[in-house]
């Protein structure tokens, strides 16, 4: 059996190259991409402690975390296209209409 | 065979991973995302959640990247609206916090193990399984899982209001 840290480790550099993708990036979509990566990466590490520990309580957290990821989704995908329709731009730099 | 499988995957969902973040085409980058939800989808089965397993490719890889994809050819984007990504400063900032916060993820995992129960060698053959997280989401966790149900008529209606022609 794969030990639990070798998963929690696999998943702590998941969860690094979406925060890496989420600093460096300005495209509004990739950085969206990168916030399923972070989520995933959490998602993983549940599911191999509801392994570890032989209890479905993670799991069913999992499933919880995906429905809120989907609704999540939809509605940041709709702000994109907001955005995109009164900007033109799919920059992150454009995104300053509430800077101040 | 089972570590084999594992290190097989892992190494195949880091590269898919980094390389979501350095395409610069959003439909490559959606892509290789899809890649590595099915390699997490493998481990999940190493893990014993098939049930998991089959709703992270029907709902992620499936029906959240489709949506992905629907919205990246809506926008139509050309070669040079893909903007400006050369700034160096954000790059080095972010690569320094990026590996910090790895390396302190993994102190926390090393220092953090010690003192756990002993794993379960062998479990149920039932568990993670459409029975045992249905038997569970249906009586312990009913709440949340009416809650949820709100949660997305709500995100529906979010969603459609946002994207409305005129906001």
């Amino acid at each position: 059996m794969v030990p639990l840290s070798y998963y929690l480790i696999l998943s702590g550099l998941i969860f690094s190259v979406g925060v890496l993708g989420f600093l460096t990036r300005r495209n509004i979509l990739i950085i969206f991409m990168c916030i399923e990566l972070m989520l995933n990466a959490v998602n993983l590490s549940l599911v191999a402690f509801a392994r570890e520990f032989g209890l479905m309580q993670g799991q069913v957290f999992v499933f919880l975390v995906m429905t809120v990821a989907a609704a999540e989704a939809a509605v940041g995908l709709a702000i994109i296209i907001a955005f995109f329709r009164n900007k033109k731009s799919a920059n992150v730099d454009d995104l300053n209409l509430m800077k101040w | 065979m089972e570590l084999a499988i594992f290190l097989i995957t892992a190494i195949v969902l880091v590269i898919t991973a980094i390389l979501v973040v350095v395409q610069r085409n959003p439909v490559a980058s959606a892509m290789f995302l899809i890649a590595a939800l099915c390699a997490q989808a493998i481990l999940y089965l190493l893990l014993q959640a098939s049930f998991l397993a089959v709703i992270q490719i029907i709902v992620y890889a499936g029906a959240i990247m489709v949506l992905f994809l629907f919205v990246i050819m809506l926008l139509n984007l050309k070669k040079d609206e893909f903007g400006p990504e050369k700034r160096r400063a954000q790059r080095f900032f972010g690569i320094l916090f990026a590996v910090l916060l790895f390396v302190e993820i993994g102190a926390l995992v090393k220092l953090s193990l010690t003192g756990l129960p002993q794993a379960y060698k062998s479990l149920d053959p039932e568990f993670g399984g459409a029975h045992a997280v249905g038997q569970l989401l249906f009586t312990d966790y009913l709440f949340p899982f009416e809650v949820t149900s709100v949660l997305l008529l709500v995100a529906i209606v979010g969603a459609i209001v946002m994207a409305k022609r005129k906001l």
